[in-house]
């Protein structure tokens, strides 16, 4: 326990002194958002129909952009080999540090999406939809990506491959998730949407970590 | 008592056999010395024997736990210092050596941590990010592990003595001849000659195609 | 039995194999696709609403429902690799997978053909291509990331649990995409009870999927013989088998590169 608490504390304070590097992603999800808009035209009902899928598009492009400081800088100090030779079971360290990667990450989207649904007028129930959405199906990323990070880290430019192995798999992902932000528009119920997300989350909670610790291996081997 | 032992041990690398068929049983308060040319797998001998690396052939074994089945269990008494340091470069010393000593189950405080690093003559830089001091300095921080680590019983050391000055190459071998003298056992490899005053048996690597 | 099925775990035992398959999936691809093309290009009977533009299917499902077996026999192979740590797998793995991929870009092209007399356009966004273009892109992962590695070993591995990832989220793939657009006719020949498709047809489709699959097979197996010696090239055995040291494999080279 004091050993995961302390993997927790090592990444926190690794990413509070990186916090320049953490807010890029960010930027960029503002960024892109802000094209759509200058693209397609400012009219309130076309930014209300595209508005979810934009933002979910712009949020699985930024968390990718992100993701890689999952495990690059573990990998390429050593601490990863230290971590592999502790008494604590690789799956387990895993399990939180993609926690506390995702809660790195999310916390700033949560924060600035009243903005951006503000920007490509949302409605309130989109937005609540959008949120719940966002909570549910970020941490499946993560989990998910991890595996892509676990298998690329290695790598020297596994970074564009990286958005290659792991879009296709987010694609039912953002499916469901823009599907369940229409619903809200239309004030359709999307309980089954969410339903599905969560499923798919506890699906990838529950295997990921294996596939991650057995990928990182290979990795390092 | 034994160590470690391995047993039929092979490695490949790229598809290329880099050794095959190595048999070690190593006791306590035993030295060995792998040596052999640039390329030869010294490293790769190395990662195997303390389960980074899973080999073609062969078991390991470290205190009757078998390396690549249990490696929790194995690498209980294990230290293992190779060409990656293992330490955040962004982290203070005190703060890598801190949540390492969490991690792998060593009971040392912050006061304990300060005067083995203050040993090792960084005094006055333990909270300062480790990516401002020099080679040899982060390199100490690296050795500290060696001093807080107190119940490891087998040291893996892979190239230790790189970057290190005069002084603390001296301070390391006696630190080596202690832990030895005291049951403990070591597997080295080095570019530098061993001044070590103490009985070393030796493994040669020969390098294969 | 068990010991028996190891033995593949040694690359000359699988040589052994392939060769040993090796022509009888010849013989069935050659003839079944012969068979199964003229018949059915030739023979069947005309479709009363499409006319003889519906014979594309001859070529379009068989491509489709192989390039998704393709993918699960890529995946098992991984699996069996992962756990069993069998390198041969890992090279059936890599040898199959472009043959799966160029599959799923073949059912995608004569989809596409399909399309243009039915919809009148050459993409459509319908359900099933949708899936099977979300394939081709899984497949191209696997392949890239084996490409990125320069250690065979571990780039077998990293691919076999990509792969892995992948067989999980076919199914899911195919779900969503079919929540997300409905609008398709149903599936064809996997009706059980009343097949919608006349028998005249479907017996030139049928033994244009085994001549297909044959195909696969064939040509997989050529990949992995191909596979098993660039890999294994400084080993003994390899050199034992195609005669002396070097010339032995120089010659094996030459074989498996098709030149005299």
């Amino acid at each position: 326990m004091v050993a995961l608490q302390s993997v927790f504390l090592k990444d926190v304070a690794l990413a509070y002194r990186q916090r320049a590097e953490l807010m890029q992603p960010l930027m960029f999800f503002v960024l892109v958002i802000t094209l759509f808009p200058l693209a397609i035209g400012p009219s309130p009902e076309t930014l209300q129909r595209i508005g979810g899928g934009v933002i979910w598009v712009a949020a699985i492009l930024s968390l990718l952009l992100g993701m890689e400081r999952m495990f690059r800088d573990d990998f390429a100090d050593g601490s990863l080999e230290q971590y592999m030779l502790s008494p604590t079971p690789l799956y387990l360290i895993v399990v939180v540090k993609v926690l506390t990667h995702w809660l790195m990450h999310i916390v700033p989207l949560f924060l600035i999406s009243p903005l951006l649904a503000l920007f490509l007028n949302l409605t309130f129930d989109m937005y609540v939809a959008l949120m719940l959405t966002l909570l549910l199906g970020t941490p499946l990323i993560s989990f998910i990506g991890g595996i892509g990070v676990a298998l690329t880290v290695g790598l020297h430019r596994g970074g564009v491959l990286l958005a290659l192995l792991l879009i296709p798999i987010f694609i039912p992902l953002l499916i469901f998730a823009t599907s369940a932000i229409e619903s809200a528009s239309m004030l359709l119920p999307y309980h089954a949407q969410l339903a599905i997300i969560a499923a798919l989350l506890l699906f990838s909670v529950a295997l990921s970590p294996m596939a991650i610790a057995y990928s990182l291996k290979v990795s390092q081997n | 008592m034994r160590v470690l032992s391995a047993q039929q041990v092979a490695c490949e690398k790229s598809d290329r056999q880099l050794f095959s068929n190595i048999n070690i049983e190593l006791y306590s308060s035993q030295l060995l010395y792998v040596t052999g040319e640039n390329g030869a797998g010294k490293t790769s001998l190395l990662r195997i024997l303390v389960g980074l690396s899973v080999p073609s052939a062969g078991v390991v074994e470290i205190n009757g736990h078998d390396i690549h089945k249990n490696v929790h269990d194995a690498s209980e008494h294990l230290l293992y210092f190779g060409h990656k340091q293992g330490i955040s470069q962004l982290l203070t010393p005190t703060e890598n050596l801190k949540f390492w000593c969490q991690q792998h189950g060593v009971d040392k405080n912050d006061e304990a941590i300060h005067v083995i690093l203050a040993e090792l003559g960084l005094t006055g830089l333990e909270d300062i990010a480790v990516k401002n001091l020099s080679a040899g300095q982060q390199r100490r921080v690296t050795l500290a592990k060696l001093w807080l680590k107190t119940a490891a019983t087998l040291w893996v050391l892979d190239e230790p003595f790189t970057a290190l000055d005069v002084q603390l190459i001296a301070e390391l071998e006696a630190k080596m001849t202690s832990f030895l003298k005291t049951g403990g056992a070591i597997i080295i490899t080095s570019h530098q000659k061993l001044h070590i005053d103490y009985p070393l048996s030796n493994l040669h690597l020969d390098y294969s195609w | 039995m068990w010991k028996w099925i190891n033995s593949f775990a040694k690359p000359e035992r699988a040589y052994w194999l392939c060769d040993v398959l090796q022509n009888w999936f010849a013989g069935v691809a050659i003839t079944g696709l012969i068979i199964g093309i003229v018949w059915g290009l030739g023979y069947a009977p005309q479709d009363y609403q499409q006319g003889d533009s519906f014979r594309i299917i001859y070529i379009h499902v068989p491509s489709a429902i192989l390039a998704m077996g393709a993918y699960v026999a890529m995946a098992i192979a991984a699996l069996v690799g992962v756990v069993w740590q069998w390198r041969t797998a890992f090279m059936f793995m890599i040898a199959i997978a472009p043959v799966g991929a160029v599959m799923t870009f073949i059912s995608l092209f004569t989809g596409s053909f399909w399309g243009k007399p039915m919809w009148g356009t050459w993409w459509i966004w319908d359900a099933r291509l949708t899936s099977q273009l979300i394939l081709l892109f899984l497949y191209l992962g696997v392949i890239s990331l084996y490409t990125a590695f320069e250690d065979k070993q571990q780039a077998g591995k990293a691919a076999g649990v990509m792969a892995m990832v992948g067989v999980i989220n076919i199914p899911i793939i195919h779900f969503s995409v079919e929540w997300w657009n409905t609008l398709h006719q149903g599936a064809t020949i996997t009706k059980i009870g009343k097949p919608s498709i006349a028998p005249e047809m479907l017996w030139p489709l049928l033994i244009c999927i085994l001549g297909f699959a044959a195909f696969i097979g064939w040509v997989t197996i050529i990949r992995m013989k191909n596979e098993i010696i660039m890999r294994d090239l400084h080993r003994p055995w390899v050199a034992q088998r195609f005669g002396g040291a070097e010339t032995g494999v120089a010659e094996a080279v030459a074989n498996v590169d098709g030149q005299p």
